[in-house]
């Protein structure tokens, strides 16, 4: 029972995909504007990652060593394809605004670091679990820093004003993807001050 | 837009590091010094400008809607794009594989300073970014599309390449122990995008 709880805790903090491994990137940045588009990426990242993982965690033995990155950005883009479809289907909007991002789910460097570290090791539902919990430390990250950079940048909190309210002026800085990589830079500081066995 | 304008725009204004954070990935993780990040950024660089153009061919030719009526009328109403993420991944992986097995026969020296990186490209997110940023902007015509491929893989290039200068001199600066390595190279990646935010105002 103690490992099935290591293998969703890890992920979250001391494992974290997008602070510790540095995998993830890219995307985490480019979203993080608002909470809302943070919450939707969160979300299919998470769906993308478990499912790729058990899907390829089912073929795991059947996968030839050699084509298996081919086979594996297949599974993901397949993924990401069905992603993306009900998402123009249903939150057009929000489609709209997180653009490329979504499609660049298939090179996140979370969904494939996944399958070849976890998955084509080890059992599918394991694989869907390591999965479930890679995506939701990165979900986590996400938002933290969606949080603070709607918070001060557009004064509100997933489109309500919180603090426009009480007559405070946008910080328009906060906004521009330069304040994303400060902000994550501070997250990280954040995260190895409490836990000093990260610090290099 | 003229080629020049649109040149200039893709490496400084709209630069994939700093601008859409493309790439991200490979970028923390290869430019602890200048010499690897040297050819990590041509490998860039040269991929960018194979793969894009041959994409642009295939989102015109096959995957835009009504883009098959070349076939006949009879395929004039078909929509392919939704499966332009796979195919384009396909071509990336495919091309990467082709390019590193014709650079290995034909320019060795090459393929021995590009060593690992080549392969490791097909899953680099501004080569597929590119793509998709491509098929958004809808250009007129592959040359158009080639001149964004050179522009922003040489902004790519010199986004690494100055980020590993300042990460060999930050080796030697007494950074607060939290901060050291990851956290220091995130805030040091943000002040140089404020840096080129500079370039933000101008219109070409």
């Amino acid at each position: 029972m103690s490992k099935f709880k290591d293998t969703i805790l890890n992920p979250i903090f001391k494992g974290n995909p997008i602070t510790v491994l540095i995998l993830g990137i890219c995307s985490s940045l480019a979203v993080t504007v608002e909470l809302k588009g943070a919450c939707v990426m969160a979300l299919s990242v998470t769906i993308v990652t478990a499912v790729s993982s058990f899907i390829c965690s089912l073929l795991r033995k059947t996968i030839p060593n050699r084509v298996r990155i081919i086979i594996q950005l297949v599974v993901v883009a397949m993924m990401v394809i069905l992603v993306d479809q009900v998402l123009k289907a249903f939150a057009y909007a929000i489609d709209k605004q997180l653009s490329v991002y979504i499609g660049l789910i298939i090179t996140n460097c979370i969904v494939m670091g996944r399958i070849e570290a976890f998955a084509l090791g080890n059992k599918p539902i394991p694989s869907l679990l390591d999965g479930l919990a890679n995506g939701l430390g990165y979900g986590l990250i996400l938002i933290i820093v969606a949080f603070f950079r709607e918070l001060f940048g557009s004064g509100t909190l997933f489109g309500i004003p919180v603090l426009s309210a009480i007559g405070y002026t946008n910080n328009g800085l906060m906004i521009l993807p330069p304040m994303a990589l400060i902000l994550l830079g501070c997250v990280v500081w954040a995260q190895r001050s409490i836990d000093k066995s990260l610090q290099e | 837009m003229d080629l020049l304008s649109l040149f200039v725009k893709s490496i400084f204004v709209d630069n994939m590091i700093f601008a859409y954070f493309l790439g991200m990935c490979s970028y923390l993780a290869v430019s602890k010094n200048v010499k690897t990040a040297n050819g990590l950024g041509i490998a860039v660089i040269f991929v960018l400008l194979i793969t894009l153009p041959v994409n642009y061919l295939l989102n015109k030719f096959v995957l835009q809607p009504g883009a098959l009526s070349w076939l006949g009328p009879k395929f004039a109403e078909v929509d392919l794009s939704f499966l332009s993420f796979i195919l384009f991944i396909a071509v990336i992986a495919a091309i990467v594989q082709v390019v590193e097995m014709v650079v290995e026969k034909f320019l060795p020296s090459l393929y021995s300073s590009l060593g690992i990186f080549l392969p490791l490209i097909a899953v680099n997110c501004a080569i597929l970014g590119g793509a998709l940023f491509m098929q958004q902007r809808e250009f007129a015509n592959v040359g158009e599309s080639a001149v964004y491929a050179l522009g922003s893989g040489i902004g790519w290039y010199l986004a690494i390449v100055a980020l590993a200068a300042i990460r060999e001199k930050m080796a030697y600066s007494n950074v607060p122990k939290g901060l050291k390595g990851t956290g220091i190279t995130f805030i040091t990646v943000g002040l140089m995008g404020i840096g080129f935010m500079a370039f933000m105002g101008i219109s070409l």
